[in-house]
């Protein structure tokens, strides 16, 4: 198939995401060269997403057809293996979990991080403003694997959680926050949001830097109040911010995988087992490489259905 | 914008198109599954006979300089132990050493054996491993060592029909460095402020006990049942050969045609467990305890039972010398047969190793060398493998390595030995018996629904 707005093939464009190059008039040979040597410069990074991204990419889709245990001979099941994501009621619980987290992972950080950002911009010249930037940002530098084993001890029976409740009197309402199966999936939740608020606020702040300090001033003039001015100003501002934030926070809740390995394993029960951990477990521990495929193509496809429209709306917006 | 809007929908078209071309190409080949893993599953069937009269040492291993590639599992030191001292007894042996945690083996052991196989590895459950043709096939070295002649329910749990089912019977696919056995371990100052004196002759007298460390303000059990691996499957299935003989618990977990879990001998055990449950005999945070908490809260006198194996036994006397006792869990009926869980410490050899002659002698050194045997005991607590009249190191007594090395006599006496229920097939302990577990614990699940979805779980696993 023939792209008729060049007439080039589909194949030879640009990598997704680039911004087009103005367009030039055909038969320039020197333009066409420029154009050719461009490519040479993008074949090292190609080949690489090819070897490592749509190659596995092709292969998990392969293997979501058949029956195989990794290593012996495979069988063809067509889509049976789809059929079992979606009629399982054990892996449709295990997808819910994944959707009740994005409140943690993406709803609490992004207001919470729109929230600090305004107050730190108000403080900037502070140095408080510094070191709670710095504070919040932290948890992003930490491995996720130390921040789940922390918070683990944090939120055990005999963890600091359980202190502090004891010492205000609270005593009644301790237990292992991560082992209780009403608590275990907020705990999860609660990791999850304080590493991602760090990110959201700075992403949100450095949205709010770029604003022109004279639309405050002159909502200001028009008598705006604070509320008025973050509606008015601030909030349109940063739309394509907040698009990125919740982005990447809806894809951080949906593939969330290390946070649970490390604190819950998904317990208790079945309480904290997100898709992540799910297709891992089932390619490596129950040798189903086939179902463990689907799950990870229907997860590729959810996750492309909640930020599509995400970006969507983003763009929209600014235009 | 609504031409741009059409232009990026082409380019969005055209660039689906050029992907679904990309994806075409890559997945343009055959089924998945390597020729080759196929083609060693038959290769494997055959006995190893080439070599396996092989049994001096200059035969097996030679006498130039070779290097043995092991993988051996991260934190027990008995592996590492008996390949220094046999490299100190056969110079031209040095060992290149990979370790890895249990859970990391159990997903590697089939790709590593298939593509890049050690000499000598441990292993987890291996019934998948045995229908891949992954594993060398031992009878030849059994014959040629006399392995055959050892008392058959040592090696019982690693034979195997061909394709790797049932389990129990047939051709022998892995050896032991030695086999471990579990029961229940008890702290002495505990047990002496409820006025408990000997070890409980049945399960009524446990429960005694149980009773009064609770009213004496003392955990009755410590037990672990978090994260991925649920520690109540051992007082579980020590329940299950309380109430009822262990050989119908062997044949479910060796995949015998027609066997269930689901008994009702194992639903007295089931709900035995949820009355320890109900009565608060364990902690509260159980649901959230891994293993080593377990083992860190039993030394440090915060429970009077916790139910465990031989293989903490060197650690106890280390940790809390003179202060932990063994006993196997009592039978339901005074005077009734004892059972226990008891397993081989299961090493194998790639069906592709290099050394696999020499990865054999190692093995049968391991289980008739006095050295060896020592080292078995003193660094690992447990029973070594071999004929009934070996010789047996030396123990200190008193010690808790001495209690669970006499109990491991009375079983094999009483032939009372059962493999694990966690290891029925590969997958049952992270999909089944963890969750039922944890939901038992909560409240969540009934004895009888815990024993349904377990076999359940396991009918579904085996292909029926």
């Amino acid at each position: 198939m023939l792209d008729l707005s060049t007439g080039r093939h589909p194949a030879a464009r640009e990598p997704a995401g680039a911004r087009r190059a103005p367009r030039r008039k055909p038969g320039a040979r020197r333009a066409a060269r420029a154009r050719w040597a461009g490519w040479l410069f993008v074949v090292p990074a190609l080949g690489m997403y090819g070897l490592f991204v749509l190659r596995p990419l092709a292969l998990t889709i392969q293997y979501s057809l058949y029956q195989w245990d990794g290593i012996g001979p495979s069988t063809w099941t067509g889509l049976g293996n789809y059929a079992t994501v979606f009629s399982d009621p054990a892996l449709l619980a295990i997808i819910g979990n994944a959707f009740k987290l994005i409140v943690a992972f993406s709803v609490v950080p992004v207001l919470l991080g729109l929230a600090v950002a305004v107050v730190i911009r108000r403080i900037s010249a502070s140095r408080l403003a510094l070191t709670a930037r710095t504070v919040l940002f932290l948890p992003q530098v930490i491995p996720l694997v130390a921040a789940g084993i922390a918070w683990s001890w944090l939120l055990s029976s005999t963890g600091v959680a359980n202190q502090f409740l004891s010492a205000i009197g609270l005593g009644g309402i301790t237990r292992a926050w991560l082992g209780d199966f009403s608590t275990a999936l907020p705990a999860v939740g609660l990791i999850g949001a304080w590493v991602l608020v760090g990110l959201c606020t700075v992403l949100l702040m450095s949205g709010m830097t770029k604003i022109d300090p004279s639309l405050y001033e002159a909502a200001r003039i028009d008598g705006a109040g604070l509320w008025r001015e973050f509606t008015a100003v601030t909030l349109p501002s940063i739309r394509q911010e907040i698009a990125v934030c919740v982005t990447v926070t809806v894809i951080a809740a949906l593939a969330s995988f290390d946070i649970v390995y490390i604190s819950t394993q998904g317990g208790p029960g079945e309480a904290t087992m997100v898709p992540g951990l799910e297709i891992y477990e089932l390619a490596f521990s129950h040798r189903q490489v086939g179902l463990a495929s689907a799950l990870a193509v229907v997860l590729i496809v959810l996750v492309l259905a909640c930020v599509l429209p995400i970006q969507r709306l983003a763009r929209k917006g600014a235009q | 914008m609504s031409v741009q809007v059409r232009a990026s929908r082409r380019r969005g078209g055209a660039l689906a198109v050029a992907m679904l071309g990309l994806l075409a190409a890559a997945t343009a080949c055959s089924a998945p599954g390597s020729p080759q893993a196929q083609g060693t599953a038959g290769a494997s069937a055959a006995p190893a006979t080439s070599t396996a009269s092989a049994t001096s040492a200059a035969a097996a291993c030679g006498t130039a300089p070779v290097t043995m590639d092991a993988y051996i599992e991260t934190g027990f030191q008995v592996p590492n132990s008996l390949m220094a001292e046999f490299t100190k007894q056969y110079p031209n042996v040095k060992w290149n050493i990979r370790q890895d945690q249990f859970a990391v083996i159990t997903q590697n052991a089939p790709r590593v054996l298939a593509s890049d196989p050690p000499d000598i590895m441990r292993l987890p459950s291996i019934s998948d491993l045995v229908k891949d043709g992954l594993l060398k096939n031992l009878d030849g070295y059994a014959t040629a060592y006399g392995w055959d002649k050892w008392p058959s329910s040592e090696l019982v749990q690693l034979r195997l029909g061909p394709g790797g089912r049932p389990r129990g019977e047939g051709s022998l696919y892995a050896m032991g460095l030695n086999y471990s056995m579990t029961g229940v371990f008890y702290n002495k100052k505990l047990a002496a402020r409820i006025g408990m004196t000997s070890a409980p002759a049945t399960l009524a007298e446990l429960d005694q006990d149980l009773a009064k460390a609770k009213q004496a303000g003392i955990t009755p059990i410590v037990q672990f049942n978090g994260g991925a691996t649920g520690g109540f499957a051992f007082p579980l299935q020590d329940l299950m050969a309380a109430y009822g003989p262990p050989c119908p618990i062997n044949d479910w977990i060796f995949n015998k045609p027609g066997a269930t879990i689901n008994t009702p001998a194992n639903l007295q055990a089931a709900q035995h467990l949820a009355q320890w449950i109900k009565a608060g005999y364990f902690e509260a945070d159980a649901n959230a305890m891994d293993y080593p908490t377990m083992i860190s809260r039993f030394t440090h006198n915060s429970g009077l039972f916790t139910f465990d194996g031989d293989w903490e036994s060197g650690n106890f006397d280390k940790l809390m010398p003179g202060q932990a006792g063994f006993f196997l869990m009592p039978p339901a009926q005074a005077g009734g047969p004892h059972a226990a869980m008891s397993a081989p410490l299961t090493y194998g050899i790639a069906a592709k190793a290099k050394h696999a002659d020499c990865a054999a002698f190692f093995l049968n050194w391991v289980a008739t060398n006095p050295v060896a045997r020592t080292i078995d005991v003193q660094v690992g607590g447990s029973h070594p493998l071999g004929a009934s009249g070996a010789s047996m190191p030396a123990i200190k007594a008193g010690t808790v390595t001495a209690q669970t090395l006499a109990a491991g006599s009375v079983i094999g006496k009483e032939n009372g030995s059962m493999d694990f229920i966690a290891n029925a097939t590969g997958a049952i302990y992270a999909s089944a018996w963890t969750p039922e577990l944890q939901k038992l614990f909560a409240g969540k699940e009934t004895p009888s629904g815990l024993l349904s979805t377990v076999q359940a779980d396991y009918k579904q696993e085996l292909g029926g």
